[in-house]
């Protein structure tokens, strides 16, 4: 048997040196003239251990991380071809304490398989629920993912059950399945990880929502940032569609479906659903006024299903072992499971999923380690860039959808970012207001204006002028603009700017400069 | 400096470009993705010929071009190197390494460098948050931004 090794493509896997690593594997196979397979793979996750290089044996899969190129000429040296021991051995990669406590569903193959090859998906489990789904009835399909609770993914939390029914029940002469993967918030990487590791499970999950609702057409929005994993996407779309599993005859059934991969352009608010839409028929991408809902009027007025790429990748684990395993994991009215991307100042930083219900103290002083830079946490951003920052004191919030709802916070697309105590929670409330007037898309006064005022408001406070009247206007200000605008770009933005005020209210209040004695 | 093609070649060009594209559902930002590949920029003197082949107004496609981040009105320098600035990459020190990075090139962000070697941009997450500080230079990602990386890059897009 030849032996395969494995090295990430992902792109967090890149960007700490994986293709050098790659190169020095395969000079060294050939100088030393040894034959082997070099896989691309996913990323697990576990970035603190990323390039994590793994190799097949007779006993399993070893795995070696963080690997640098000058560790290679040792690592053969060592038979790490056969799992020889060497000071970057970690072991079976699923016994990995980071790894081995995960509850794997909808990541179940990211960084396992390679993710161009269709028959390695199949093999590890990949289109059971499409050929599943393609056997049912539309609304048997619409009801088994009702019945398993998935809300979506994208930080709404809306069931993705009943977003499918509306649009099952609309009629119309064409019909659509639209994929946000705009991930523009800070800390998450989870859609770009799906992409890069294991593609084909979105496409599956698109082809289910399609035949569920009657949809034939998808389109998948990718923001300009993830060039890798638009071009994984690009390269499994064509795929499977090679393959029938995209075409006129779904999986050889009656049903149609096809999709295109489509490129952003660079702004953040086109993660919002509305603005994404116009966005892909070619205008600004400005947020539209609901109702009507996209479920009834969407891309091009046609009826469409519009959902996150964790919600869409979830739907295929859900049509293969069925509504109730999947609602089996997590707490309350969250269920199933949802992949946390723990990420900024953490030891131990990547994605990690697990059943809903973690308390927040857990994910972050357990699995992430607490802070890099091994000072006291101070703060963590739950949910990107409109999620709130909440202080240790908060950190036995369980992680779902209401609990955070509960505390004035929210899951987001489930990205964390951990601060040390130097961060200063005042320079954090200007950044999230600057944030808001960079990416407004103009369409409302509150997230336009205010953004910009809120920036002014929260400059004087920073120079100490009127502190008190400062604030009372910064708090109005955001009472506005959350109830005032459009889309949760300026609605949100007053989470961050008003849990930092209100958890971190000494920093709000500069040391007044001493005045000289009259 | 490289030279820049005559109104007559853009317009013959992006012709060509929207010929090949404007059969997609939605062809805008597909065609202006492809116009800036082939010139590095959007050029002004495309727009009108988009407009025309499209059966929207010069206005729309303007409209469209400035809305969005990604397009160029101008060419760029040889090297793009853009820096991420959002939250995760600020808590493990992206504003020192913005900082730094500007002093180094000697320009602030949005800006070329005098010989045209590097454009600097601010990049609001690279997806790369679980190796901050980050950045993406012509395409290529960098994670765990530090000293040495930085010296590495400013010593890449002068050479």
């Amino acid at each position: 048997m030849i032996p395969r090794i494995y090295i990430p493509g992902d792109s967090g896997a890149l960007a700490l040196g994986a293709e050098k690593v790659a190169k020095a594997i395969a000079k060294e196979l050939a100088d030393r003239g040894v034959e082997a397979k070099i896989v691309r793979n996913g990323s697990r996750g576990a970035y603190f251990l990323e390039p994590m290089v793994e190799v097949a044996t007779a006993n399993g899969r070893v795995a070696y991380g963080p690997v640098k190129p000058s560790d290679v000429k040792s690592l053969f040296d060592s038979g790490f071809l056969t799992g020889g021991h060497h000071k970057r051995w970690l072991g079976a990669p699923d016994k990995i304490p980071f790894l081995a406590r995960q509850t794997r569903l909808t990541f179940a193959r990211c960084g396992v398989t390679n993710p161009l090859s269709l028959d390695h998906y199949k093999a590890h489990g990949g289109l059971k629920g499409l050929q599943n789904a393609v056997a049912m009835a539309p609304a048997d399909i619409v009801s088994q993912v009702t019945e398993s609770g998935l809300r979506g993914r994208g930080g709404a939390g809306f069931p993705t059950g009943i977003k499918w029914k509306t649009v099952l029940d609309t009629t119309a002469d064409r019909k659509y399945i639209v994929c946000n993967a705009d991930e523009g918030d800070s800390g998450t990487f989870a859609d770009r990880m799906i992409m890069e590791g294991d593609p084909f499970v979105l496409i599956e999950g698109m082809a289910i929502a399609g035949i569920a609702t009657g949809a034939t057409k998808g389109f998948i929005y990718i923001r300009s940032e993830y060039p890798h994993a638009v071009a994984a996407m690009r390269k499994a779309v064509e795929t499977a569609r090679r393959n029938g599993v995209l075409g006129v005859s779904v999986m050889g059934s009656p049903n149609t479906f096809d999709m295109e991969v489509r490129v952003g352009a660079g702004a953040y608010v086109c993660g919002e659903e509305t603005s994404l839409l116009d966005s892909l028929e070619g205008k600004r991408g400005q947020v539209r006024a609901k109702p009507p809902l996209p479920a009834h009027k969407g891309l091009f007025g046609k009826p469409t299903v519009i959902n996150n790429v964790i919600s869409l990748a979830s739907v295929p684990v859900i049509m293969d072992k069925g509504a109730a395993f999947y609602k089996d994991f997590g707490m309350g009215r969250s269920r199933g499971t949802i992949p946390i991307q723990i990420a900024g100042n953490v030891k131990y930083p990547g994605l990690y999923e697990a059943a809903f219900g973690m308390t927040l103290g857990e994910i972050v002083d357990d699995i992430g380690g607490g802070t890099a830079t091994g000072r006291p946490v101070k703060a963590v951003q739950v949910g990107g860039p409109l999620g709130a920052y909440f202080p240790r004191a908060l950190f036995d919030t369980p992680f779902d959808y209401e609990s955070f709802a509960a505390k004035d916070g929210l899951i987001g697309h489930a990205g964390i970012v951990v601060f040390d105590d130097t961060a200063d929670m005042l320079k954090q409330a200007r950044f999230a207001m600057e944030f808001c007037s960079i990416e407004s898309c103009g369409k409302c006064t509150p997230c336009r204006i205010g953004s910009t005022r809120g920036v002014e408001v929260l400059d004087r406070l920073a120079q100490n002028i009127e502190p008190e009247k400062q604030i009372a206007l910064v708090t109005d200000l955001c009472n506005t603009m959350k109830f005032g605008s459009l889309c949760a770009l300026g609605g949100f933005t007053p989470y961050p700017v008003m849990s930092a005020l209100n958890h971190f209210p000494d920093d709000f209040r500069p040391t007044p400069v001493a005045e000289a004695a009259e | 400096m490289t030279m820049q093609p005559a109104s007559t070649e853009i317009a013959s060009r992006t012709a060509a470009i929207v010929q090949e594209l404007k059969g997609l559902e939605g062809p805008l930002l597909p065609i202006l993705h492809s116009i800036q590949e082939e010139f590095g920029h959007v050029p002004q003197d495309a727009l009108p010929v988009i407009a025309e082949a499209l059966n929207i107004s010069r206005a729309e496609v303007h409209g469209v071009v400035t809305f969005y981040h990604d397009y160029r009105r101008h060419p760029a320098g040889r090297h793009v190197l853009k820096l991420c600035q959002a939250e995760a990459c600020q808590s493990m020190g992206s504003d020192a390494i913005a900082a730094k990075l500007k002093q180094l090139l000697g320009i602030g962000f949005h800006e070329t460098t005098r010989d045209g070697s590097v454009t600097l941009e601010p990049v609001y997450c690279l997806g790369l948050c679980a190796c901050s500080p980050s950045a993406m230079l012509d395409g290529e990602v960098i994670g765990r931004l530090d000293d040495e990386k930085l010296n590495e890059i400013v010593a890449e897009v002068r050479s």
